[in-house]
């Protein structure tokens, strides 16, 4: 798949409005993510809920967030120092290219030509499968709505769970179709039961486990006192890449660093509450460095900016670096909820890809993601660090506008409405010749006191929607009338 | 007490009912109205579309036109959402020192009606009568921006005659969004068929909320179906009592 340089964002994806068009008339899509996020949103709701201090709890993630990203500088060097001392190698990449061929020659270095993954979103930033392929290496995902996405040839639509927009029936498919060309084949007679898929993803990853010499995580977090990395998962399978194999690569955006391994406290309980609505996932891996006898023998940190660095520079859009990657966001979205994942084009759809993505890939690589939104302030409400996501969409925007104003010689449709509607807003006397103009103009498409269908740049607004003839008296009218001259 | 009234460009043009509304509430519980006429927009459309410098005039002009009154009251939970949170936003980015510190002096003086009602005058029961079946959705603006909780439902229960039904899923956005129902119209239908079929299956006859933008959305798509469900601004309940225009 074609992708903007640093791997975010997919060059085949329309912008948003067109590619939600698509999701919206896909009954199957749409009957999946309602159901799947409605489940969550419940689950979440009903753990977030039970605790009397989560306020607190989401007030004290957010203040951690916000002071270790103002001196992110010193807790990479710190992190860097700790994980040295523990016996692992630290590696600095700038963008994704840069990540994919350090991991590509640490790949190589051990002579392997095959990985096992973790489940990371970093990985699937940079489009590290992609780049190993190249390299002649191949990366098998292991956590299992990975590996539905991975044997399906299809492409993640959500942060936490890449499959969502699958349900069983098609999942039974792609195993069927689909795992023998990577391994040990689905059983002829494998139902949709979700037991039965399940046990046959662990047959076919359990050849993978037991064979890998290399392993490529993502991490959750990594703290800057001890050198200590984690990953917090629910099936096993991350603990088996990060236990089994000789070698272990964790690739980490640079904002995951935290100062305190007491900083955990915060983050262990909002992070599952947040995403799978559960009180505690069921696996938290952590390592430092490397113990000899214990685990990998070899353990490789890269540490990724691809776009952080100049993202923390703004003062407003910074705090979508605090994003711990719960999707709590995805769920809780009525924009998501209809198109799912997919029709942001991008690695990280949804509330948070619609700030995050523009920032990382510049706002002119993603401008209609900014406004796929109606500003409704479900995300910001479910957040567990309060990223409040309306003020960077709105400032976002503001970027989207602001570039299109530099680089296009002749001003928009929209642009041209804009500079109108701010003169006539500009002076009363104005905006009263407007409305007078209005009600003219209302008396003479309204049909019984209403507007139907129009054609032109309104008929998205009445195809669906009768509109009110505007009243042929306003308020200042009535004002006017009944209470200066009164 | 010197109240202003702030209608919004959007309620004068298309909803004057709403704003006459306002006037004989607040006369009815013994105030004194006030309209500026210098009044025009709060810039919101500018704003949330992304045109921030198109705003700059309009966020002077609210500050200047609305300095001095004791309150600013207005039937729109999103536009003063907007010059509560954004104000301050566009005097900090284009403005002067000076535009800032009437925007800190006059935003905090400016309540959405319920708001007002219930915090400001202390008041609940208004007096109203208003013999239907009612559903109440709260705005996304009204319930997360401005966090007005149950104040309008408080002051619904009050009213004499009304029998109020449960909207389900009533925090969900109904899709207007403003500018996203033209950008993302697909996205905005999808959202509004929900929101509709939440209000048939309440039995409500009518449907209320604190704006009337996502009310003109919602109520657009009602009426397109012949629904029988008409949609009313709260202030235009809260104003009713049986006796002249409801």
């Amino acid at each position: 798949m074609t992708t903007t340089p640093n791997g975010l964002v997919w060059l085949d994806t329309p912008a948003f409005p067109r590619a939600a068009r698509a999701a919206l008339a896909d009954t199957a899509l749409r009957a999946n993510l309602k159901h799947a996020t409605g489940t969550i949103r419940d689950k979440r709701l009903a753990v977030t809920g039970e605790l009397t201090d989560w306020e607190q709890l989401r007030d004290a993630g957010a203040a951690l967030k916000r002071r270790t990203l103002r001196h992110l500088d010193r807790y990479l060097v710190e992190l860097e120092a700790s994980v040295t001392r523990a016996g692992g190698t630290v590696h600095w990449a700038g963008d994704a290219a840069e990540a994919n061929r350090i991991v590509a020659g640490l790949v190589e270095a051990t002579g392997e030509c095959e990985v096992v993954k973790v489940k990371s979103m970093a990985t699937q930033e940079i489009g590290l499968n992609e780049a190993l392929a190249e390299a002649g290496i191949t990366a098998y995902e292991t956590d299992l709505a990975e590996l539905i996405v991975q044997l399906g040839r299809d492409r993640p639509s959500h942060i936490l769970v890449p499959a969502i927009h699958r349900n069983r029936g098609e999942i039974r498919e792609i195993f069927r179709r689909e795992m023998g060309r990577w391994g040990r084949p689905a059983p002829d007679d494998l139902t949709d039961d979700p037991r039965a898929l399940a046990e046959a993803a662990r047959l076919h990853l359990r050849e993978k486990f037991l064979r890998a010499k290399v392993a490529v995580s993502g991490a959750n977090f990594a703290i800057a006192a001890t050198g200590t990395v984690g990953v917090v998962e629910s099936e096993g399978n991350g603990r088996m890449c990060l236990t089994l194999p000789r070698t272990l690569i964790t690739v980490m955006g640079i904002e995951k660093v935290l100062p305190l391994w007491s900083d955990l406290e915060v983050f262990l309980q909002l992070l599952p509450r947040s995403s799978t609505g559960e009180r505690m996932n069921p696996y938290t891996s952590t390592w430092t460095g490397i113990t000899p006898g214990d685990g990998p023998r070899d353990f490789h940190l890269v540490l990724l900016d691809n776009g952080r660095t100049a993202t923390l520079a703004d003062t407003v859009g910074r705090q979508a670096l605090a994003c711990i990657r719960c999707s709590a966001c995805l769920n809780v979205c009525p924009v998501y909820e209809r198109t799912g994942g997919h029709a942001y084009g991008s690695v990280y759809p949804g509330p948070i890809g619609a700030v995050l993505t523009p920032q990382l890939v510049g706002v002119e690589h993603a401008a209609s993601l900014p406004f796929a939104s109606t500003l409704c302030g479900a995300c910001y409400d479910a957040c567990p660090v309060k990223i409040n996501i309306p003020e960077v969409l709105a400032h976002l925007r503001a970027e989207v506008v602001e570039h299109k104003r530099r680089t296009h010689t002749l001003p928009s449709a929209e642009a041209l409405v804009m500079k109108a509607a701010a003169g006539v807003l500009a002076t009363p006397r104005r905006l009263a010749a407007a409305q007078k103009a209005a009600a003219l103009a209302g008396r003479l498409v309204a049909r019984d006191g209403g507007i139907g269908r129009l054609p032109g740049p309104l008929h998205g607004w009445t195809d669906t929607r009768d509109t009110p003839q505007p009243p042929a008296e306003t308020f200042r009218g009535w004002w006017h009338k009944n209470r200066e001259q009164s | 007490m010197r109240i202003a009234l702030f209608i919004t460009c959007f309620n004068d043009t298309l909803y004057p009912s709403t704003g006459r509304a306002v006037v004989r509430l607040l006369e009815r519980l013994g105030h004194t109205v006030e309209f500026p006429v210098g009044q025009t927009c709060c810039g919101q459309m500018h704003f949330n579309t992304g045109y921030r410098p198109e705003a700059l005039p309009l966020v002077r002009r609210f500050a200047e036109v609305f300095a001095g009154y004791d309150a600013v009251v207005s039937p729109s939970a999103s536009c003063v959402g907007m010059v509560r949170d954004s104000h301050r936003v566009v005097a900090g980015q284009y403005g002067d020192p000076g535009l800032c510190a009437a925007v800190d002096a006059v935003a905090p003086r400016v309540y959405e009606l319920s708001e007002f009602l219930v915090d400001v005058l202390g008041v609940s029961d208004v007096g109203a009568f208003y013999p239907h079946k009612v559903a109440y959705h709260p705005t996304c603006h009204s319930l997360r921006m401005l966090r007005v909780g149950d104040k309008p439902l408080r002051l619904l229960r009050a009213v004499r005659g009304i029998e109020l039904v449960e909207l389900a899923q009533a925090d969900s956005c109904c899709g207007f969004g403003g500018t996203f129902a033209l950008k993302n119209a697909g996205t905005s239908v999808a959202m509004l068929e929900d929101k509709m079929r939440c209000v048939g299956e309440s039995g409500a006859q009518v449907l209320s909320a604190a704006d009337n933008s996502c009310l003109m959305h919602i109520g657009g798509g009602l009426h397109r179906l012949r629904s029988g469900v008409r949609v009313v601004h709260l202030a235009e309940i809260l104003a009713a009592t049986g006796e002249g225009p409801a």
